[in-house]
């Protein structure tokens, strides 16, 4: 065995060397970039400067200078128009998987130290409970937000009216299927029996369709495109795209990985699922939103290229670091810890990009909602992928494996980095397709602050209750009921947080919902944390 | 257009490059190994018994993947058994490694736990025999009967957890999932581990 593994490393050493060697070339010659002018192109002419907060295009701090300015400012409003439909179809589902999901969370979490609460029914049982919030907020909150954020960008990053949105309504429809459908079946115990993999292959189809109609929409738009260069958070978005039906795809494959090879493709997937699907969606939305609120292009578009090709090149390949120490061969470990520890390099450009744009700006995050929820995940997104990279060692993994510090880990990732961005993300975008200001700017504080009070008890106990748990199951002397023991307060804890969390949730649907009604009362100003603080306009 | 086709497709490479390394080069390799001579396939009610264990989702608290001694000496000394290799699992579909350890490793629970009215018992309600267990009951795998038929498996429960009268008896569920975890013993010898020698060779992983 021992040549076969040399030779697959050799080859998996040079095709990663020649990646590389592609990489820099093209960005030597200039390939994919015209430079930090392309950073600009998110802006209308004349815009760079002012700030585009929630508000609706008649109270906009910026109209224009001169008609030529008036009218791309005009353009934004009819393509933010194109694609009203489709993105309110895609969000509104996508809170009501969130309430959904949470209390499936809240539920799970109460068992984890109740074991006798709702154990008398099958359908409720902890192993079943605990997939559902899963899949309900992976698939039903995060992709369905994610996919109708990106709905809402890409008209405004190619400046054309979105073309063919009626193909996304429908794929929303049926990717809403998919769910009642693939939740129905776990609550039933018919699940697939592998995480993150648990709907029944033949409801996956649902949302493979579901996905391709969203792809016709987004090609359909890219083709009438109305600008030269492509924005760094449309290269984020269309990979994204183009990668999650492939892995879904694949890893779905109904028996073909049987054993220990299957557990290899499991992780590979689940792995991807958040660096493929998930993260460049968060990244993508935030290279939009920081500069867009602030009126100043990020610092460094040729960074920000680097960052996407590199993630591409070393996140789609770190999934089996969830397998450090199991039944597979070393090698293959050996690949994605690499990689995983790699992946640094994606992390600290868009890093660099994300904050060194918001240095000397962060007085706005007094004021704005969506930069604070936006910035927030941003500054997570590099903490949790920078704590990914670490647990990925051996030295490291060997004590975290199998416990709760990596719920806590996943939590931070999905939680405090994604689901921010994507809050902030729909507080911007929901002013401009409704035509209506957010009601009441208390709730939006309220909710800030509900779900960020909940997300740091959950992570804080769980990583202090996880490392204490891995640590004592390395040593044999302590009795395996004694570590049990010793996790519940941590258990308690998430419980703790997990309902302030979805307490905010309450209120961030319940305002949403307000939205769609046009309660509250008629304003021209843009709802602020702060009221009367105006456009300070730099 | 060009361009934006350029990066799709760029990034479907990419892609697919992983496949090829984490994907289809593992399977070309794992499924090449030997299956240890001694693992004996599923029968029909163990079988049965794994998928009432994957549809109440034991896997979200117990994996089925004891570690190396020279790198988590925990796993070992915890009797969970051997390190396992990929011919162990030459029958999973799907595979139950597993990624928590809520509660114990259940690689050779069969081994640890031989006893089919414990299993039993311990489903039923495992703080009937485990102080303090943080485990689900599963009394939905139980019938409470007044008088057990003639077949039935009756299941002692201790006070103060079983019903105040009557018999409570396995349901057909119970008693396949109690038999898979009777199965779930890998305590034969597995071929592809290198030979135990004394621990002089440099720690694995």
């Amino acid at each position: 065995m021992t040549p076969t593994i040399a030779v697959l490393l050799i080859i998996t050493f040079v095709l990663s060397t020649v990646g590389l060697l592609l990489l820099i070339w093209s960005i030597a010659n200039n390939q994919f970039s015209h430079g930090q002018a392309a950073a600009r192109t998110i802006f209308s002419p004349g815009e760079e400067g002012h700030s585009e907060d929630p508000a609706r295009p008649s109270d906009l701090p910026f109209t224009g200078d001169n008609s030529e300015q008036a009218a791309a400012i005009e353009a934004r409003w009819t393509a933010d128009q194109s694609s009203r439909t489709a993105v309110l179809t895609w969000l509104s589902s996508s809170v009501f998987w969130l309430l959904l999901g949470s209390f499936f969370g809240l539920a799970s979490s109460i068992k984890m130290h109740l074991p006798e609460f709702l154990a008398a029914s099958e359908f409720l049982t902890f192993g079943r409970v605990r997939p559902v919030h899963l899949n309900a907020v992976t698939y039903g909150w995060a992709s369905m937000a994610g996919i109708g954020v990106a709905l809402f960008l890409i008209p405004r990053l190619f400046k054309t009216s979105l073309a063919g949105g009626k193909y996304a309504v429908l794929g929303a429809f049926i990717w809403n299927i998919g769910l009642v459908l693939g939740l129905s079946a776990i609550t039933l115990g018919l699940s697939d029996g592998e995480e993150w993999l648990e709907f029944p292959w033949q409801v996956d189809l649902l949302f493979v369709v579901g996905g391709a109609l969203c792809a016709i929409p987004l090609l359909l738009t890219a083709a009438n495109r109305q600008v030269e260069h492509l924005y760094v958070t449309s290269w984020y978005l269309m990979a994204a795209l183009v990668w999650f039906p492939i892995l879904f795809l694949i890893a779905n494959l109904p028996f073909a990985f049987p054993g220990a090879s299957g557990a290899t493709v499991n992780w590979w997937f689940a792995h991807n699922v958040l660096g493929l699907w998930v993260t460049p969606i968060g990244i993508g939305i935030a290279y939009y939103m920081i500069p867009k609120i602030l009126g100043r292009p990020i610092i460094s578009y040729q960074l920000s290229l680097i960052g996407f090709w590199s993630l591409a090149l070393f996140y789609s390949q770190v999934g089996i670091h969830h397998l450090i120490g199991g039944p597979i061969p070393t090698w293959l470990v050996t690949l994605s810890i690499v990689h995983s520890v790699m992946m640094s390099i994606p992390v600290i450009t868009v890093a660099i990009n994300h904050h060194g744009t918001m240095m000397g700006n962060f007085g706005r995050l007094k004021d704005s909602p969506t930069l604070r929820f936006v910035w927030i995940g941003a500054l997570m997104y590099t903490v949790s992928s920078l704590q990914g990279s670490m647990e990925a060692l051996r030295s490291i993994n060997v004590i975290t494996h199998f416990t709760h510090y990596t719920v806590a880990h996943a939590h931070l990732g999905m939680y405090a980095f994604l689901s921010f961005i994507l809050f902030g993300a729909v507080y911007f975008i929901m002013p401009r397709l409704t035509n209506w200001e957010w009601p009441w700017r208390r709730l939006i504080s309220l909710h800030f602050w509900l779900v960020s009070a909940g997300i740091l008890i959950y992570v804080v106990s769980l990583t202090v209750g996880g490392w204490k748990q891995g640590l004592a199951l390395l040593d044999a002397e302590m009795p395996f009921m004694d570590i049990v023991r010793m996790t519940l307060p941590a258990l308690q804890a998430r419980t703790v947080g997990g309902a302030l969390m979805t307490l905010g949730h309450l209120v961030f649907a319940f305002h949403f919902i307000a939205m769609l009604l046009h309660r509250g009362a008629a304003t021209e100003q843009p709802t602020l944390f702060r009221p009367a603080i105006k456009e300070n306009a730099q | 257009m060009k361009r934006a086709l350029a990066i799709m497709v760029g990034a479907a490479l990419i892609l697919l490059l992983a496949t090829l390394t984490l994907v289809v080069m593992p399977y070309l390799q794992m499924s090449a190994e030997q299956v240890p001579p001694d693992l004996k396939p599923y029968t029909e009610q163990q079988q049965r018994g794994r998928q009432v264990y994957i549809s109440n989702g034991c896997v979200y608290c117990h994996s089925q993947q004891p570690r190396d001694p020279g790198f988590a000496p925990g796993d070992k000394d915890r009797g969970w058994g051997r390190p396992s290799v990929p011919g162990d699992y030459a029958y999973d579909e799907p595979h139950l490694l597993g990624t928590m350890r809520t509660g114990p490793d259940l690689f050779n629970i069969g081994a640890r736990q031989p006893s089919i009215d414990w299993q039993l018992m311990h489903l039923y309600n495992p703080r009937a025999i485990i102080k303090g267990s943080i485990m689900p009951s599963y009394p939905f795998l139980f019938r409470h009967v007044d008088e057990p038929a003639e077949g039935d498996k009756v299941v002692n429960i201790p006070p103060p957890y079983g019903p105040e009268s009557g018999n409570i008896v396995a349901t057909d569920d119970a008693l396949a999932l109690a038999e898979y975890m009777l199965a779930l013993d890998h305590t034969y010898p597995a071929p592809t581990l290198p030979k135990r020698q004394p621990k002089s060779d440099e720690p694995k992983e």
